[in-house]
């Protein structure tokens, strides 16, 4: 055990010198999107890999594991954030006020991971939701629900990789939260969709994604350049 | 998958597993079913059923939560089953017989799934009674749904407690993970069809996740005999961290204690889901 803390922090010393680079970037990137109310717009022309083998390094072990949360759910409160301040026309008050909760809990997670990691938390990622309609409840929702879908996907698909039962029972803790979101976007769209053959198989098991795949699906979303490769497998 | 492949590479370190294989016809015989029952998805957890019957090893652990789930979805389907056969589903709304018609679906087949994955170590179906605690449960809509809510939480919560004894076991924990998440939906959605009611002034405030009850209790449902099915899910505190001294969505706030209550479900363990179970348990 001590061999890996060592290791640990020899990743974390040699990722300093990287943070503070990727910082810059980051500084540039926040001045240069600083007028589409904090989301950065994406670079055109930005090339991006895609094996998530370079970039912003979660780390690995169980650190890892839940810094690829933590991505997931600042992604998700940066969305919400971003709704609650520009409403999309027509918000009736039952849903203002669903998604304003929604927010408010996926903001409780980010600075949940956030506290919780401490010194190896990874910086904030800049996000792209140019390819969100934020006036039109049709594109809102549509996005809402990839996001909850996916949070879903990703956290049953990473829990046997964690180590530690207290952060498996965490990750327990929040991913039933994230269907119940997941229930009632799909609800809002189309009510009595909660739950369907997209989203489980033939025994009623919900679909799972590993960091690789759900990764590939919320790049779009996901100007910072994220390193998987020390993730557990 | 190729089964074939991995037996021949089994049969390179242990040149008996056909002769091990071939005596228990029942494991044989479980391929094949499985193969013709189970999605794809789902063939490495048969397989390793089918591998440790083979070798004569079972995990203890391993089976207890899966017979303890196994209880809980006969549990739920025998609940739905006979719901959905009564007059409080054929004078619901067309919306609510559909949801109710999934969500019965649904857990039969976890019922279905889990009984193969057991095989001849699956316990018995128990015989269930609702009315001795719900007299009204099957001719009341509403009193239909509380259960109903109640069921779908306590699922919830039971699954979230036992997966560290399934910790690291990729096969029987992420399995177990997919089943959890589908209870948390089936439970979202029972919530929004209470509050849909409106009946009462407690159904209004009913929300697709578990939050502070009216006058800051644990349990949010507004049925007093759910109580033990809410314990502990006021808890403000995750990991360590007052969730209720983190930043605020918007500048210069901090986490509500409503939101911190919500946005964290809690497990319960196998001892206390039992405990709400046996009401039932004939």
């Amino acid at each position: 055990m001590k061999i890996f803390e060592k290791d640990d922090q020899e990743l974390l010393s040699e990722e300093k010198g990287f943070f503070s680079k990727k910082l810059q970037r980051r500084n540039f990137l926040q001045y240069a999107g600083a007028s589409a109310a904090g989301i950065a717009l994406v670079a055109a022309g930005c090339k991006k890999d895609d094996d998530f083998s370079r970039g912003l390094d979660l780390g690995s072990g169980d650190i890892g594991i839940l810094n690829y949360a933590y991505a997931l759910e600042q992604l998700e409160a940066a969305f919400y954030t971003q709704v609650a301040l520009t409403p999309y026309t027509g918000i009736s008050s039952t849903e203002s006020g669903y998604l304003t909760s929604i927010r408010d809990h996926e903001v409780a997670h980010r600075e949940f991971f956030k506290a919780a990691l401490g010194n190896s938390a990874i910086p904030g990622l800049q996000v792209d939701f140019s390819s969100i309609n934020f006036t039109d409840r049709t594109s809102v929702l549509g996005a809402a629900k990839a996001f909850e879908d996916l949070g879903v996907s990703a956290y049953n698909g990473a829990g046997y990789l964690i180590k530690s039962a207290d952060y498996l029972t965490l990750a327990g803790k929040i991913v039933s939260v994230e269907a119940r979101h997941a229930a009632l976007i799909r609800d809002l769209i189309s009510n009595g969709t909660f739950v369907g053959s997209d989203i489980i198989d033939a025994n009623a098991l919900e679909i799972t994604r590993t960091p690789i795949e759900v990764l590939s699906i919320a790049k779009k979303y996901v100007v910072t350049e994220i390193n998987a490769s020390n993730l557990p497998s | 998958m190729d089964f074939i492949k991995i037996l021949k590479d089994i049969e390179t370190i242990d040149p008996e597993i056909t002769d091990r294989l071939n005596p228990r016809r029942a494991a044989i015989k479980n391929i094949t079913s499985f193969g013709s029952k189970v999605a794809l998805s789902s063939l490495p957890f048969a397989l390793g059923t089918m591998f440790k019957r083979a070798y004569g090893q079972t995990s203890n652990t391993v089976n207890d939560v899966l017979n303890f789930a196994l209880t809980l979805e006969y549990l739920e389907a025998d609940f739905y089953t006979k719901g959905n056969a009564s007059v409080v589903y054929s004078t619901a709304p067309a919306a609510a017989q559909g949801a109710l018609t999934q969500i019965a679906k649904d857990e039969n087949a976890h019922v279905a799934f889990l009984k193969s994955v057991l095989g001849t170590a699956a316990v018995a179906k128990p015989t269930f009674n609702f009315t001795n605690s719900f007299p009204t449960v099957f001719t009341d809509y509403a009193t239909y749904l509380a259960v109903a809510q109640g069921l779908e939480d306590t699922g919830v919560r039971a699954y979230k407690g036992q997966a560290p004894a399934l910790l690291g076991n990729k096969v029987v924990l992420t399995a177990a993970l997919s089943i959890h998440s589908v209870e948390a939906r089936h439970a979202s959605h029972i919530r929004q069809m209470r509050r849909a009611l409106s009946t009462s002034g407690v159904t209004n405030v009913i929300t697709p996740w578990i939050s502070l009850g009216a006058n800051g209790q644990a349990n949010d449902s507004g049925v007093p005999a759910l109580d033990k099915t809410f314990a502990g899910e006021d808890n403000k505190t995750q990991g360590g961290v007052d969730i209720t001294t983190l930043n605020g969505a918007v500048a210069g706030t901090k986490i509500s204690a409503k939101a911190a209550v919500e946005c964290f479900d809690e497990p319960l363990t196998m001892a206390a889901v039992l405990d709400i179970a046996k009401q039932f348990i004939v």
